[in-house]
């Protein structure tokens, strides 16, 4: 091989370095933008529907929220989320479907070490943090609204 | 209409968490943690009710909007009993979450198997 084949070589996997992750991650964004989308519009088809038979619409969010957890836990436990969730990356896991995707995988995971130490413990190894986190977050928050402004 | 609205709103919140993940090749339980933070910040700063009230569900489904009802709650107690409101009206406005959440969470895990 001439040194300018070489050089040549290694300016085109300079440029395939430089494309191929961008190309990656702009598919992986516009995946998460459909499927997030998607599942938000199905919420809202059901919030349209909650609302339609007459209650509020603070009752009527938390009421979707529920009915998109339970729709996440069971396409869980029937095996369908962890391919969405393969596909649509955070367009999955961002959603409530998703936090409930997360409480479902592990305590089904480690049934095998008991319905204590198994499911109980580890049913919360993501949502965990997640509740920690927004509890102290929006707690800071709250009192900064409360005595600051 | 609606439906376009929480579409788009949805889908750009998702893809934001996506290009963040991509980006700081962070795992996805920080970037959940993440989100649901800045959910509550956005909150604070009078940003995320304004969205709700134009996306609907495609601002609520997504995990900000738990870290926004946490600060709703949490303020319209505190605008009762003061203080003492955060220490109630966080968990009140969010218990059907948690509670769904524990309980969906269990029965699917005792009833499933998991698949592969």
């Amino acid at each position: 091989m001439t040194k300018a084949n070489i050089r040549e070589q290694e300016a085109y996997s300079v440029f395939l370095e430089d494309f191929r992750p961008k190309r990656a991650t702009l598919r992986n964004i516009v995946v998460a933008f459909l499927v997030g989308g998607l599942i938000c519009t199905i919420g809202q088809g059901v919030l349209t529907f909650i609302l339609s038979k007459g209650i509020p619409l603070k009752q009527a969010y938390v009421l979707t929220s529920s009915v998109m957890v339970f729709a996440g836990a069971l396409l869980t436990g029937l095996g369908v989320y962890d391919r969405i969730g393969s596909f649509g990356g955070m367009g999955a896991a961002l959603p409530i479907t998703g936090f409930a995707n997360s409480v479902v995988s592990p305590a089904m995971e480690y049934k095998r070490e008991g319905f204590v130490l198994g499911v109980g413990a580890k049913m919360f190894q993501v949502a965990g943090p997640v509740i920690v986190y927004a509890t102290l977050t929006a707690t800071i928050v709250s009192i900064i609204k409360l005595y600051v402004f | 209409m609606p439906y376009v609205r929480a579409f788009v709103v949805g889908g750009l919140l998702c893809a934001i968490a996506q290009a963040a993940m991509d980006l700081t090749k962070a795992n996805p339980a920080i970037i959940m943690v993440s989100a649901v933070s800045m959910g509550a910040i956005l909150s604070g700063l009078g940003l995320y009710a304004p969205l709700v009230e134009f996306a609907g569900a495609g601002a609520t489904i997504p995990l900000p909007g738990f870290g926004h009802t946490l600060v709703t709650g949490m303020l319209e107690d505190a605008a009762q009993w003061g203080i003492f409101g955060i220490l109630t009206g966080g968990f009140k406005a969010v218990s059907a979450g948690l509670l769904s959440a524990v309980l969906f969470g269990y029965l699917m895990a005792v009833l499933f198997n998991p698949k592969g």
